[in-house]
């Protein structure tokens, strides 16, 4: 321990050992985590739409798919930290207040569906026209193409976009702590940054490198495992 | 049985409507194997998804048992696709499923109950030979392997026809053998009618009872496969059974006559004894014979001698013979 202190501040112990850190890795990796579930509620469906309803589709509805087009792209195109400042009415709208992990998880979540619903079309488009063309010479009906074929045809591609999308929540939810959203990246700014511990802000680094290198390891594993496509 | 009746198929395009198929008329009778042969580009594709409405004709009629299928609503179209099985030239299975859930899928859709699926499923797959092979995944089995596990799959749901769409194209001529060997099974086991869509002549010849001749989106002739096969009476046929007359045509000049045998006179040394008794030379520019439903068939592409005295001898010598030739050097190619 005392080799540590030479590298380290005390503000550092002293934050260590009130818990904060580990309380900051916590909600980093919940409000990450519930964002990105909450998000692919609204983005895989919205995804799927936005495949069915395509020119070329399995059911083509020109009109629907321009419009879910152009809400995506609106969404898309907003850099983070403003669509933050601008949604602030809407947090409060929907949970009560525009403070705290609850208002950014809204944020979050607002941000990420539309670029899920992105990653989501770009994994279903994937999916071998002709392979969709066989279930239908069989007689399946649109839904069960939707749930049989294109889902788990696509299934190795839409795990590595969710932990894509994974790694970018996790770093819009670190911006999210400028407004007041807690975690890593709140105690970056505030102790590191503002306090000038130069090895406070170092350290959140380093724990969101590792986070990210988990989620990362795990979801590839997973991706792997459920590819029947590569040879045994 | 399938009739199609007036069927016309045109796609929008950026440059104006294209049209695909013109005034298509054909009937599949019951049992039959029906082959539709033409070159890439002539509708061959477009009009077999039109017979499971794929691609919806933009006008004509596609009659099912009398039934026409253009006229149903959705669901119970969806439901006479289960009696019209397809297989495809790229096989088509679905990647993230190992083979006996591949011929299951259909069961499943049909709302199939386990039980009686999985029996069902076990069933096929004995009859394509492939139950060593039944928890593999399609990346790990050959091109044959797959297209006999698609063909498992086309008939879980014991549908009365067939449609194969270049079902042979992807594969070697030993796989193409054992893939139309198991479509002639299934076709006088099952009695099953087949319809089998190609580019290849030699598939028509090896399993088919009649053939379609399509070209440029209209059907060029129709008839049983041993008249088209010796008789072609339009030129994309003659193109098609003799692929090379076209590069033949361009380096001679003289008179040329296709000589054509059925049956019995293919056994006889036809050109020696035309050599010998009209003592004149010929040049044989293009010979194929081939066996067509246990008899034989063929046709040679012979060169006379610019001699006009020879060549009617020639000619006199074939019409006492009996055997039936065209002359060639008359027909544009």
């Amino acid at each position: 321990m005392e080799f540590l202190h030479t590298f380290l501040s005390d503000m550092f112990f002293k934050l260590w050992d009130n818990g904060l850190i580990q309380r900051g890795i916590w909600e980093t990796v919940y409000m990450t985590v519930l964002s990105t579930v909450i998000a692919y509620i609204i983005g895989l469906p919205l995804g799927l739409t936005v495949c069915v309803t395509a020119k070329g589709g399995i059911h083509p509805v020109p009109w629907l798919n321009r419009v879910l087009s152009v809400v995506i792209n609106f969404f898309r195109s907003i850099p983070f930290v403003i669509l933050m400042v601008a949604m602030l009415p809407v947090a409060k709208l929907v949970v009560g207040t525009s403070l705290g992990n609850r208002a950014m998880i809204v944020m979050l979540v607002i941000a990420a569906a539309p670029y899920i619903a992105r990653m989501v079309e770009s994994s279903i488009v994937e999916v071998d026209a002709g392979v969709i063309e066989a279930a239908q010479s069989m007689g399946t009906s649109n839904f069960q193409i939707v749930w049989k074929v294109l889902i788990p045809e696509a299934r190795p591609a839409l795990i590595t976009g969710a932990v894509i999308s994974m790694v970018t929540i996790l770093g819009y939810s670190a911006m999210a702590s400028t407004i007041g959203g807690t975690g890593l990246g709140q105690i970056a700014i505030i102790y590191g940054h503002q306090r000038s511990n130069g090895d406070i802000t170092w350290i959140c680094v380093l724990l969101m490198v590792v986070i990210v290198q988990i989620i990362q390891e795990v979801g590839n594993r997973i991706a792997r495992r459920t590819d029947k496509r590569i040879r045994q | 049985m399938i009739e199609i009746k007036n069927l016309y198929k045109t796609y929008d395009s950026a440059n104006g409507p294209i049209s695909a198929l013109e005034d298509i008329n054909l009937t599949v009778a019951d049992g039959e194997i029906f082959g539709i042969i033409g070159l890439s580009g002539a509708g061959k594709s477009s009009l077999v998804r039109c017979i499971n409405l794929l691609e919806r004709p933009t006008s004509g009629q596609v009659l099912l048992d009398g039934k026409d299928l253009t006229l149903l609503p959705r669901r119970a179209l969806l439901e006479m696709r289960r009696s019209i099985g397809m297989i495809f030239q790229n096989f088509n299975l679905l990647e993230q499923r190992n083979v006996i859930q591949n011929i299951r899928f259909p069961l499943e859709v049909s709302g199939t109950k386990k039980g009686p699926a999985a029996a069902r499923a076990e069933e096929l797959l004995e009859l394509v030979g492939l139950t060593d092979r039944k928890k593999s995944y399609p990346s790990q089995l050959s091109g044959g392997q797959k297209q006999h596990v698609a063909i498992a799959r086309a008939l879980a749901t014991n549908p009365r026809y067939l449609l194969c769409d270049e079902a042979t194209s992807a594969l070697d001529p030993t796989t193409t053998q054992s893939i139309l060997a198991l479509l002639k099974e299934i076709n006088q086991s099952m009695g099953v009618t087949i319809v089998v869509i190609t580019h290849e002549m030699k598939v028509i010849d090896q399993i088919c009872d009649r053939v379609a001749v399509i070209d440029h989106g209209k059907i060029a002739e129709v008839g049983a496969v041993s008249d088209v096969f010796t008789a072609p009476k339009s030129q994309i046929a003659r193109e098609l059974i003799l692929p090379n007359a076209k590069a033949t045509e361009a380096i001679t000049g003289g008179e040329k006559l296709r000589l054509v045998f059925n049956g019995e006179s293919s056994y006889l040394p036809v050109v020696s004894n035309l050599i010998m008794e009209c003592q004149t030379p010929v040049n044989i520019l293009y010979a194929d014979t081939k066996d067509v439903g246990g008899k034989a068939y063929g046709q040679i592409l012979i060169q006379l001698s610019d001699d006009e005295r020879q060549a009617r001898r020639v000619l006199a010598w074939l019409e006492e013979s009996g055997i039936s030739y065209s002359r060639e050097g008359s027909v544009e190619q």
